[in-house]
């Protein structure tokens, strides 16, 4: 048995969700997990890789082909290489999402999407319904291809290890597909999908310039700023805040939630968090029945009340 | 240029699932069934690019039992113009969906298909792709924007960190994320216009593809429940419950 896990990375580092990827291919494959890194003047990533615990061997295809990740180029990579392996593995992020179903169908296998658990080497749980139900599947296929959910798998060490680097050919660019820019948002703040604390703000906010007032309290607690659906529709904040079932699944020590109702799809994105903190000012909202605490009253006198607290208390 | 919109029939989403007592699955008996959502957003996608005149003719197809005939008149009484469906008691799995769908495609030569980017039962996010793949053709992913022209699409697709525009070429596969747009209502005069476009109907032997499932349901389960439902009186309270209780603070 050996495993493959397609590293996520922007050419400069790897990104995290790779590291909770590698922990679930380890449960399956053992020692035996290599990380393929493709893209363009990824030198640097390949070599971050070589360090991550556990890891056998990095595969690195350097190739303008694989700059921004397209599919279209990346997967007969992924397939060409993927002889060598039982498994095949890419975090269940929107790359991962995007590259992996291809990879599957060019080799004629059904592809687990968003495994939560490795019960063996053919058997996972999924879930299914936004979370609602889950589904235990096994594969008959001869390569499991497998996308994996973050939060379900603590991430391995991002260091301590010692892979060789070996180049690979690339397969050229599929002529079908080209990259023509990215609206990225620029934060100090930590990702919402790696960090600790999370302070997510719903419709209840208001306005987007209402946000600053979580955004003070996320300072005081060195948290990410989330959003529910509705503030995002609203055009409150952009779409990448977003936690929920479309949106990113989170599963923080401490999810705070503010003027969100609990829709079942927010519900979806973050009701594995540890510990789950609700302020509405309407103490029906359903959000109350999942959270570990919950403070009824005025989301514009309790953030500031709190940003307050905090500071006086730190 | 003609366009294909997949429309998948699922529980609705306002239902609240509930999980047989054999574990063997999800309960659908007596529920009420809908057109999967990212695929009403195709549906009206394709809509807005006849409206454009870019697109001449809309095929709506669904796959699977024979009340997913429903589901197709509703993409008829939204405006697309006939519908195809590729009726089976089996269960279809993603893999087998796509090829399905690649058979449909080969006799109907569509330059654009559009579907929903997940299915909100089994949520697996991969018949796009997939399809695509089956057909060497482009795909546009998580579209939250579609241009075309000059035998492409410019796509802006909704990534994790924020937004990526794509060009692709045409014959392309796009699957629509949430704000791409939103769907219409099919009005009263459509729904009667509806009853009136022909569905056309085949089987997976018809169209040579063996449906067999590669993956094996063993179980469905409930997930664990929370226990919340605790109130704190002031922030001082709650502040205290973090730090002394719960400790993440």
């Amino acid at each position: 048995m050996a495993a493959l896990v397609v590293a996520e990375h922007d050419n400069a580092a790897v990104k995290p969700a790779t590291l909770n990827a590698v922990a679930a291919a380890k449960e399956i494959a053992g020692h035996e997990v290599d990380i393929l890194v493709a893209g363009k003047d990824c030198r640097a990533v390949g070599e971050a890789a070589a360090q991550i615990a556990g890891v056998r061997k990095v595969l690195l295809a350097d190739d303008a082909a694989y700059d921004h990740g397209l599919a279209e180029n990346v997967a007969p990579l992924v397939v060409k290489l993927a002889a060598s392996y039982t498994h095949l593995l890419a975090p269940a992020t929107t790359s991962g999402k995007n590259l992996m179903p291809r990879v599957a169908a060019l080799l004629d296998v059904m592809q687990i999407s968003d495994i939560s658990a490795v019960v063996s080497p053919d058997t996972f749980v999924r879930p299914i319904y936004a979370g609602n139900a889950l589904q235990t599947v096994q594969s008959k296929d001869p390569i499991k291809v497998i996308t994996v959910r973050g939060t379900a798998f603590p991430p391995g060490e991002a260091t301590g290890g010692s892979a060789v680097i070996e180049p690979v050919a690339s397969t050229g660019a599929a002529g079908l597909s080209a990259f023509l820019g990215a609206e990225l948002s620029k934060s100090e703040r930590p990702e919402l999908t790696s960090a600790r604390i999370i302070i997510s703000g719903g419709r209840g906010m208001q306005s987007g310039d209402n946000f600053h007032l979580l955004e003070k309290v996320a300072d005081k607690l060195g948290a990410a700023v989330g959003a529910s659906r509705a503030a995002v529709d609203a055009g409150f904040v952009p779409n990448d805040y977003q936690v929920g079932q479309t949106g990113k699944i989170v599963a923080p020590e401490l999810y705070i939630a503010v003027g969100i109702s609990g829709a079942i799809q927010h519900l979806a994105g973050m009701k594995d968090s540890k510990v789950i903190v609700a302020i509405n000012k309407d103490e029906e909202a359903p959000i109350f029945q999942i959270a570990d605490y919950g403070l009824v009253g005025d989301l514009f006198k309790i953030l500031p009340e709190l940003a307050d607290e905090l500071e006086r208390r730190q | 240029m003609k366009a294909l919109v997949a429309v998948k029939r699922v529980i609705d989403y306002n239902v609240k699932i509930r999980v047989k007592a054999d574990k063997t699955g999800v309960e659908t008996a007596n529920v009420k069934m809908s057109m999967n959502p990212f695929d009403e957003i195709a549906v009206e996608e394709a809509l807005r690019l006849r409206e454009a005149g870019i697109v001449s003719e809309i095929i709506a197809v669904s796959l699977g039992v024979a009340q997913c005939q429903e589901t197709i008149r509703t993409a008829l009484a939204m405006g697309a113009d006939r519908g195809i469906l590729v009726q089976t008691d089996a269960e279809l799995q993603p893999l087998a969906v796509a090829k399905l769908l690649k058979a449909v495609i080969l006799q109907e030569n569509p330059e654009i298909v559009i579907i929903g980017k997940q299915a909100i039962d089994d949520d697996c996010n991969q018949t796009g792709q997939m399809l695509s793949a089956l057909l060497g053709w482009p795909q546009a992913t998580f579209a939250s924007k579609l241009k075309i022209s000059d035998g492409h699409a410019e796509v802006t697709r909704e990534v994790d960190g924020g937004l990526e525009t794509v060009s692709i070429k045409l014959p392309a596969v796009v699957t629509t994320d949430l704000r791409l747009n939103e769907p219409r209502y099919a009005s009263l005069p459509n729904i009667m216009k509806a009853k009136k476009k022909p569905i056309a109907a085949t089987t997976p032997e018809a169209l040579g593809v063996d449906v067999t499932p590669r993956l094996t349901v063993l179980k469905v389960e409930e997930p664990p429940k929370r226990q919340g439902g605790h109130k704190v009186g002031s922030v001082g309270e709650l502040v205290d419950k973090l730090k002394t209780e719960a400790r993440v603070i």
